[in-house]
């Protein structure tokens, strides 16, 4: 007999509703859009990193027979439209008209009838470039003598992008002077590409009648989008519709607007017909929004017995051509501030300096929290380093460290107010399931036999705060627009609902947790609310899905319309039942949600309804409009701080220096989890992730700055095969500010498990003396770590 | 979506069909076999063949192995995959399986051949090593008929070959000796990777338990394949064991000639020469010995 499990009519374990059309094969893509009429644009792009262009030669492509419109970037800037914004307030060429300045920037593109023939014009364009001497290292970017890449800008006589500092240095800098141990270490987290699976596209379709665009585009936050699309190319917003349809992974990568959408919309206005335009894979990982590449320079202080006092940092951060970055305006180096991390100390500082190179421009992506990640991997390998020096265990010196669960909220030495936590528990919880005297027991054994075919065995531990949600209107902004996200409920009659989210879901199951939330609070089976998101005209404004904001934000703005719709039905059901509203007490159980009154069970009227009389005939109460509808817009007062405990261990074998995962513990504290399945799901593949960036994924260029990772033959994801069975756990600790004390959970694995990893290859490497060696632990870096010569990446 | 240049394509109905397209098409043509190797090339515009001529339609008559007494044939459209499962292949040649286990994934497995294999002839591809490993010898076919050449004359360099234009190759010969057995390994920096460095070995013990003949191949750490003879010679009439896996291990760190790249650095791959040398000739004799 099979049963179906409907779920719950709320929070708990329910498949995603999303996945029945997904394992069906029947998800709506943006490759799968096909209008009437489409036409398709390819884009030529630079082969090399830095050039001026002297000509570029489209008259053979215009006369491919198939080919409808050519258009380079001396075209563009007659239309004022060569440049856009970035969404860090620099400007980035839409097609090139002065100088090349990455390998896979955009020069010209060309729109036929088909993919094949627009890929095939390309090569008939002739673009004839001036090479100049490239900056591929972000450590040569300010020399004197290195070459000038922005001299779009006017007065800029460097490659200076930005400067940033936060903490007390002073303050700081009196720690240090006195503390009985200091460590310092230089480390990189290197360039690394999400890599969704989709890559990025658009199909603009520019009504010349109407005036009106539809675009549908790969955006993760299509309501910006439309508002930068307005500002930029002066079309009326009312009269832009941006739709994102299903999206196949978005990791942060699908976050900025690219010259390819751009490109799509000039293409539709200029040829009066629909425009496909869908990068392929080698474009999406040489040319849109990269992760990482900074050079952190970490300094640790403490007291002998293990006390930690202060951190201090300097970070060289490569933004690439363009300052492509995505951070709230006031937070340049994103929220790098808490690499204080989860630790109780007396000063922090930290200085931070981007530079322009030759490469591709972004740098937020790949759920890094806004450069969560770089802080985390910072002050997790910070204290390994320091529990090397003072030789104790490095979870006895995080387990002194913490900030205490008596301290929340907890004011951080760079000014950010952490809600609530229990580290310690969390710690002991990951211990408890790892087996961790046990383990560190084996590994001396494995030692003690050093030699005789033992692999060296290493354990690795991270713990992790993140600051996610933004986020509170008065600190956060991009481009000026708040960081606050809408949602509409409207019940209908039969009592069935319809949930509408600025939030663009990419894979995180948006439309079950959603649903879930409504489920919650008004006691409807989650199968009858249905999600509406990603398309503008549709849904209210908000500024989408990143850095985990969706539960902490649009996710709150759904449980207070929830609630307010449960205000307004216990009004109509106490006019239904002639009681006063206090009289009436609400329940939820499987079968749903209802109004009794108080004391007599059964005497009440369910939600439907409820539903029913909102919409129905006969009598409101006085001052009660029809419908049950509500719509907030949430500017959330804080961020939340999920955390969490990872545990790895390693097997390295000491002939070939492959390193293997054997095991990984993950216990992450979120706060309330609606759907642990979904959250599991996150933590699964932010764990792989985190696995794929420790061990063999990197972006790196050679020095004329070709781009060395544009494939997946080059640039390596992780299988099956590279990850254990994950071992997960759970404390919960909500946040006291979230209406349902959740706080997002979609970047955590991804932030925490790089340095438990590292950690565990170093600790592995420790009778060779290693301490430190940069990521990607490729089997050859490690050989070189255990050489003594470990290098940065190149 | 990547897309490959205009092509034209058709199908072989036969061995003669295709050398007849061959001849008359020029150089401008190709084979295509898998099409694992070729199609990524011509989607990355790396290839930019004029025409196509499929010869999957010959899997029926090309794909064989088969086990003699002195000789193991194997036809040319044979799959990895059925390289991979075929138990009468493994239990003579366990260096196949060895291979195959660690040769790219199921989907390319299920398509690519070993005719495709070696005429790609890239340095770091896995069934040429083994091939040379075994001192196979390739058939090749063209319009005046049949001939035979050795693995060491068919590697030509990287990405080169024997195989002229017109001619096709048909099967590979491996010729079987008592008493003997052959591993393989490969470190990769992922399941699926193209090898960082791979060595082949294969080892024949006399009656009295001396080594009668080795043979070691590498993959990935040079221009080619090609074997080394110096190990063969260092290792005849040898007594087996660490010493003579550790004098083989020096020889052919000596011997290869690999560069530094993204998947490591010469100086490593260089050690992992030396390392999967004394591994696969261990694993090797061990097999020996079990198998008496
Ligand atoms: C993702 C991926 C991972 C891979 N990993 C590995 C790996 O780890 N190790 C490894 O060794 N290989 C690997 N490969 C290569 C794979 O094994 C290929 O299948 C194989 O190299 C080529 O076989 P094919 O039949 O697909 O050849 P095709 O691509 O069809 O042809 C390759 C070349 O050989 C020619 N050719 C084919 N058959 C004949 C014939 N009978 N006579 C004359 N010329 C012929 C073609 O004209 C062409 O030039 C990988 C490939 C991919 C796509």
């Amino acid at each position: 007999m099979t049963t179906v499990d409907r779920g719950p009519v709320g929070h708990g374990r329910m498949l995603r509703k999303e996945d029945r059309r997904f394992v069906r094969g029947r998800g709506k893509f943006l490759d799968d859009i096909a209008l009437p009429g489409m036409l398709h644009l390819a884009v030529l792009r630079s082969p090399v990193a830095h050039a001026r262009i002297v000509s570029v030669d489209t008259l053979a492509a215009e006369a491919h027979p198939k080919v409808k419109a050519v258009v380079t970037g001396a075209m563009l800037e007659e239309r004022g439209l060569a440049w856009m914004p970035t969404l860090s307030g620099d400007r980035q060429a839409v097609l090139a008209t002065d100088k090349v300045r990455f390998q896979g920037q955009e020069v010209a593109f060309v729109v036929a009838e088909d993919r094949y023939s627009a890929r095939d014009a390309l090569e008939l364009i002739d673009v004839e470039y001036d090479v100049l001497p490239p900056v591929v290292d972000a450590r040569r970017a300010l020399d004197p003598d290195a070459p000038l890449i922005r001299d779009d800008v006017a007065g800029k006589a460097d490659n200076h992008c930005f400067d940033w500092e936060t903490g007390d240095a002073a303050a700081t800098a009196a720690v240090f002077d006195r503390a009985e141990v200091v460590v310092r270490q230089e480390m990189v987290f290197p360039r690394v590409h999400p890599a969704p699976l989709e890559t990025c596209g658009a199909v603009a379709d520019y009504d010349r009648v109407e005036e009106k665009l539809v675009l549908w585009a790969t955006t993760q936050a299509p309501h910006a989008h439309r508002t930068l699309y307005s500002m930029f190319a002066g079309i009326p917003e009312h009269r832009i519709r941006v739709i994102s349809p299903d999206i196949g992974g978005g990791f942060g990568n699908k976050v900025p607007i690219y010259p390819g959408y751009v490109c799509a919309i000039v293409g539709s206005m200029l040829t009066g017909r629909p425009v496909k335009w869908t990068e392929d894979r080698t474009e999406n990982l040489i040319a849109s929004g990269f992760a990482r590449d900074y050079v952190m320079q970490g300094e640790i202080a403490a007291t002998r017995d293990g006390r930690i006092l202060a951190l201090r940092s300097h970070v060289l951060a490569d933004h690439g051509a363009f300052n492509g970055t995505a951070a709230p305006r006031k937070f340049p180096g994103g929220f790098f501030g808490v690499f204080t991390g989860s630790y109780d100390i007396e000063a922090a500082y930290c200085s931070m300096t981007a530079v322009h190179t030759n490469k591709a421009p972004g740098g937020v992506a790949y759920a890094c929290s806004f450069r969560i990640a770089e802080a985390v991997y910072l002050v997790e390998r910070m204290v390994d380093l320091l529990a090397d020096e003072l030789g104790v265990d490095p979870v006895e010196l995080r387990l002194r460290n913490f900030i205490r669960s008596d301290q929340f909220p907890y004011t951080s030495r760079t000014g950010w107010v952490y809600d609530s936590g229990d580290y310690a528990t969390t710690m002991q919880e990951a211990l408890r399931i790892a087996g961790y005297d046990e383990l560190r027991a084996e590994q001396a054994a494995r030692r003690e036999h050093a030699g005789d075919g033992q692999s060296l065995m290493g354990i690795g531990v991270s713990f992790f705060t993140e600051a996610v949600g933004a986020g509170p209107r008065k600190d956060m902004d991009m481009l000026g627009l708040g960081m606050a996200d809408g949602c509409e409920l409207r019940v209908h009659p039969t009592g069935s609902a319809v949930l509408r989210i600025s939030v663009q879901t990419q894979g995180q199951g948006h439309e079950t947790t959603f649903a879930q939330l409504v489920a919650e609070e008004l006691g409807i089976h989650p199968e009858n609310v249905d999600v509406v998101h990603g398309d503008t005209d549709n849904t209210p404004y908000g500024l989408g899905t990143y850095g985990s904001r969706s539960t902490p934000v649009s996710g709150a703005a759904a449980v207070i319309a929830s609630r307010r719709v449960r205000e307004k039905a216990r009004l109509i059901a106490a006019g239904m039942l002639e009681v006063a509203p206090e009289d009436l007490e609400w329940t939820k159980d499987s079968s749903g949600g209802r109004f009794d009154v108080r004391g007599v069970p059964d005497s009440g009227v369910t939600i439907e309804q409820v539903a029913m009389r909102a919409h129905g005939a006969g009598d409101l109460p006085e001052g009660v409009e029809g419908g049950l509808d509500a719509q907030v817009s949430y500017n959330p007062d804080s961020l939340t701080y999920p955390y969490g405990a990872y545990i790895c261990v390693v097997d390295i074998d000491p002939g070939t220096a492959v390193v293997k995962v054997r095991r990984f513990i993950a216990v992450d504290d979120c706060g309330t989890r609606i759907n642990e399945m979904i959250v599991e799901g996150q933590i699964h593949g932010g764990l792989t992730d985190g696995v794929g960036m420790a061990l063999m994924q990197f972006i790196g260029y050679d020095e004329h700055g070709n781009c060395l990772g544009g494939s997946l033959m080059d640039y390596l994801i992780p299988t099956a095969k590279e990850v254990p069975d994950w071992e997960t756990g759970m404390t919960v600790t909500p946040s006291p500010h979230h209406p349902i004390g959740a706080k997002g959970v979609g970047e955590s694995a991804t932030v925490g498990s790089p340095p438990a990893v590292v950690n565990a290859v170093i600790d592995a490497l420790a009778p060779y003396g290693v301490r430190h060696a940069d990521m990607p632990l490729t089997p050859s870096r490690v050989w070189e770590a255990m050489q003594g010569r470990a290098t940065p990446p190149q | 979506m990547q897309v490959p240049a205009p092509i034209e394509y058709e199908r072989a109905t036969s061995v003669e069909h295709a050398i007849g397209l061959l001849t008359r098409l020029g150089d401008e043509a190709r084979l295509i076999a898998g099409g694992h190797s070729l199609l990524p090339m011509m989607k990355l515009r790396l290839a930019n063949p004029e025409y196509l001529i499929d010869i999957n339609d010959l899997h029926g008559q090309l794909s064989y192995i088969d086990i003699g007494a002195t000789r193991v044939r194997i036809g040319a459209m044979t799959r990895h995959r059925e390289l991979l499962e075929s138990v009468a292949l493994a239990e003579v040649c366990p260096i196949f399986r060895d291979a195959e286990r660690v040769i790219a994934d199921p989907p390319v497995r299920n398509r690519g051949t070993l005719g495709g294999a070696l005429c790609q002839a890239d340095p770091s591809e896995d069934l040429s090593s083994v091939c040379t490993t075994l001192d196979a010898s390739c058939v090749i076919r063209g319009r005046d008929g049949e001939r035979v050449v050795s693995m060491d004359d068919f590697h030509r360099g990287p990405y080169e070959t024997a195989v002229r234009h017109d001619e096709m190759l048909i099967e590979v010969r491996i010729p079987m000796r008592p008493h003997g057995s052959s591993a393989y390994a490969k470190v990769d920096r992922r399941a699926g990777d193209w090898a960082v460095a791979a060595a082949g070995a294969a080892l024949w013990l006399d009656e009295h338990g001396t080594i009668a003949d080795a043979r070691v191949g590498l993959a990935a750490v040079g221009p080619n394949t090609t074997g080394i003879p110096a190990i063969s010679e260092a290792l005849r009439g040898r007594a087996p064991g660490e010493d003579a896996w550790t004098e083989a291990a020096a020889i052919a760190e000596a011997a290869c000639r690999p560069v530094t790249d993204s998947r490591g650095s010469a100086d490593y791959k260089r050690h992992l020469a030396g390392e999967l040398t004394r591994r696969t000739l261990r694993t090797a004799w061990e097999r020996v010995v079990a198998w008496r």
